[in-house]
């Protein structure tokens, strides 16, 4: 009989939760913490912030699934891992503090034989003094962020009802903030939103990033075979920007926001402030603030995660110039190198190196992306880390049959701009793989047939197809493992 | 999008002056339901085949 512990209920750690339950035997215990007791399907939450959809369509509670999977579920955030025990437990195991009214404060102590840890991404909001839904700008990166944020926005679309100008400033709130997409849509949404009520002469919409061109999404851009030509991203970004009227402003490290009012390095070392009436920057992301010890109690933080808290998996972590990049440093397995039964997924792992080129200013400000790690290879790394922990703990070898790596992996990310059978529309981006394999497609870094930019009636379609598929799937209802992640 | 795709389109030498925009005929593709209805499954197949083909 084996234990998995299973840290983060998001789109990676849920996905392995379901997976490792339909994989192992009955005599297998599949345990979940995550301080949440909802699950989320955040690309979603794009609409809860224009007040298209309310956080309840976008949520569901965990704990019935769980207990219809047979799987334990605490309601809890792991401060700690122990991957070697301590002098008291023999075996590795997690603490976690529970968050729940009932038991808030509770510390414990999990045994586990193998630990996913699925904890997604810290939003770093202190990494830039003023930023976030607690200080002067809106965040649609969870359900009650977007809804506040949603609240925010009513207040501006009334203001401007009664005549009244306003600027939104939507963008990435750090200098190496990654998650454009998220905010791209959001921009593209409340364009669309001021539209539909008639209001654009009275509005300002700023797009602000760290991208040193657009469309550069922190996977250093990719190129699309549409209208007769191989196009960059850059000009399909641009192109939409300028179609719903938004303009902008890129290669900017956003460092201090105040009240209505953001502060921003350019690459070129000069300062620059914007003013603005409704503002939503996405933050940095950090890891979760995981500590680990070893069996002595020391601390071996810096062992198991990177710098930025996120784990270390089998990646090529040796610092290497931009040129020497490759697409084997991505790992594959997504197992830590010192702790052999330890795994992180989605967002939780540590990855090897930007794709973007690092971009520095003359004043030593980094301004540029960090990797995006969208929904789908987020799902794909959690299955694939689900089945081959079930290989492991039912041949009893330390083989992994199963691989996704990034590098092969495809994406896809649709940015909905509108809504409605009829009236709604989106951008459909497909790249494949994900990291550039210069190698391997020396032209284009990818597989130029693969890679589509589209926008349509089609992708919002999709969207909207997508959104309630995959909470179908996440409820674990009837076929739910027929549907791709 | 007219008022302010006008106002920016205004601006010359402004970034945005240089960025392409659909044309009419481009529009009416991204609506036309024929065809959408035929993106619709077309992307949903190359999306699905990309997931399962990603990963081994
Ligand atoms: C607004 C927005 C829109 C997006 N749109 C798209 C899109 O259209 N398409 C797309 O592919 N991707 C999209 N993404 C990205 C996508 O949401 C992420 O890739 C995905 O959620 C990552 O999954 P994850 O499981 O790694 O992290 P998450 O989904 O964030 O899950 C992390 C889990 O860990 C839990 N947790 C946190 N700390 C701890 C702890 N200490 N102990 C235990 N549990 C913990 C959390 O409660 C949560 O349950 C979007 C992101 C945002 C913010």
């Amino acid at each position: 009989m084996a234990k998995v512990v299973v840290l983060g209920a998001g789109i990676s750690g849920h996905t392995a939760a379901l997976y490792l339950k339909k994989l192992l035997t009955k005599n297998d215990e599949v345990v979940v913490v995550s301080p949440n007791s909802n699950f989320q399907w955040i690309p979603s939450n794009i609409w809860v912030g224009v007040g298209l959809m309310k956080p309840d369509d976008v949520k569901f509670p965990l704990a019935p699934v769980y207990k219809r999977q047979k799987i334990s579920y605490l309601q809890a955030k792991a401060i700690e891992i122990n991957p070697e025990g301590n002098v008291d437990i023999a075996k590795p195991f997690v603490r976690i503090e529970y968050v729940s009214e009932s038991e808030k404060g509770k510390l414990e102590n999990i045994t586990y034989d193998y630990l996913v840890n699925a904890t997604g991404p810290l939003l770093n909001f202190d990494a830039t003094p003023g930023l976030g839904p607690n200080h002067f700008t809106n965040s649609v990166c969870t359900y009650d962020h977007a809804e506040k944020s949603w609240q925010n926005l009513k207040l501006a679309l009334e203001k401007m009802q009664n005549g009244e100008h306003q600027t939104f400033l939507i963008g990435t709130g750090h200098p190496m903030a990654t998650c454009q997409g998220a905010a791209f849509e959001y921009a593209l949404n409340i364009a669309f939103e001021i539209d539909k009520r008639k209001l654009n002469h009275l509005a300002d919409i700023v797009w602000i990033s760290n991208e040193y061109e657009l469309g550069d999404f922190g996977m250093g851009g990719a190129y699309i075979n549409r209208g007769g030509y191989v196009t960059p991203t850059k000009v399909f970004t641009e192109s939409v920007l300028a179609e719903y009227g938004i303009r902008w402003i890129k290669r900017a490290g956003v460092f201090k926001v105040e009240k209505g009012k953001a502060y921003y390095e350019l690459l070129d070392g000069s300062k620059h402030e914007q003013t603005f009436d409704f503002s939503m920057l996405i933050p940095g992301f950090a890891g979760a603030k995981i500590k680990a010890f070893n069996n002595l109690g020391e601390d071996i933080t810096s062992t198991v995660f990177a710098p930025n808290n996120m784990m270390k998996v089998d990646a090529d972590y040796s610092a290497k110039p931009y040129e020497s990049w490759k697409a084997s440093d991505w790992p594959e397995i997504y197992q830590n190198p010192t702790y052999h039964n330890l795994y992180a997924a989605g967002i939780a792992f540590a990855p090897p190196h930007p794709m973007s080129k690092p971009m520095e200013s003359p004043n030593g400000t980094k301004i540029f992306p960090t990797p995006p790690r969208t929904g789908m290879p987020s799902g794909v790394i959690g299955k694939v880390v689900a089945q081959n922990i079930a290989h492991r703990i039912k041949t009893g070898k330390n083989e992994h049959p199963h691989k996704a790596s990034m590098a092969k992996q495809a994406a896809a990310c649709i940015v909905s701009a509108g809504y409605g059978f009829t009236k709604g529309q989106a951008a459909t981006m497909t790249v494949s793989p994900i990291v550039p394999d210069w190698e391997k497609y020396p032209e284009y870094g990818r597989d130029i047939n693969a890679t589509v930019g589209v926008i349509g009636l089609a992708g919002h379609w999709m969207k909207l197809f997508m959104h309630y598929m995959f909470i179908y799937k996440a409820k674990a209802k009837f076929g739910w493992s027929l549907i791709p992640e | 999008m007219a008022t302010i795709h006008e106002r920016l389109q205004n601006k010359p030498y402004s970034e945005y002056a240089y960025a392409t925009r659909p044309s009419k005929i481009t529009l009416f593709w991204r609506r036309c339901l024929i065809k959408q209805f035929y993106m619709f499954f077309k992307l949903n197949f190359k999306i699905m085949m990309m997931v399962v083909k990603g990963h081994s």
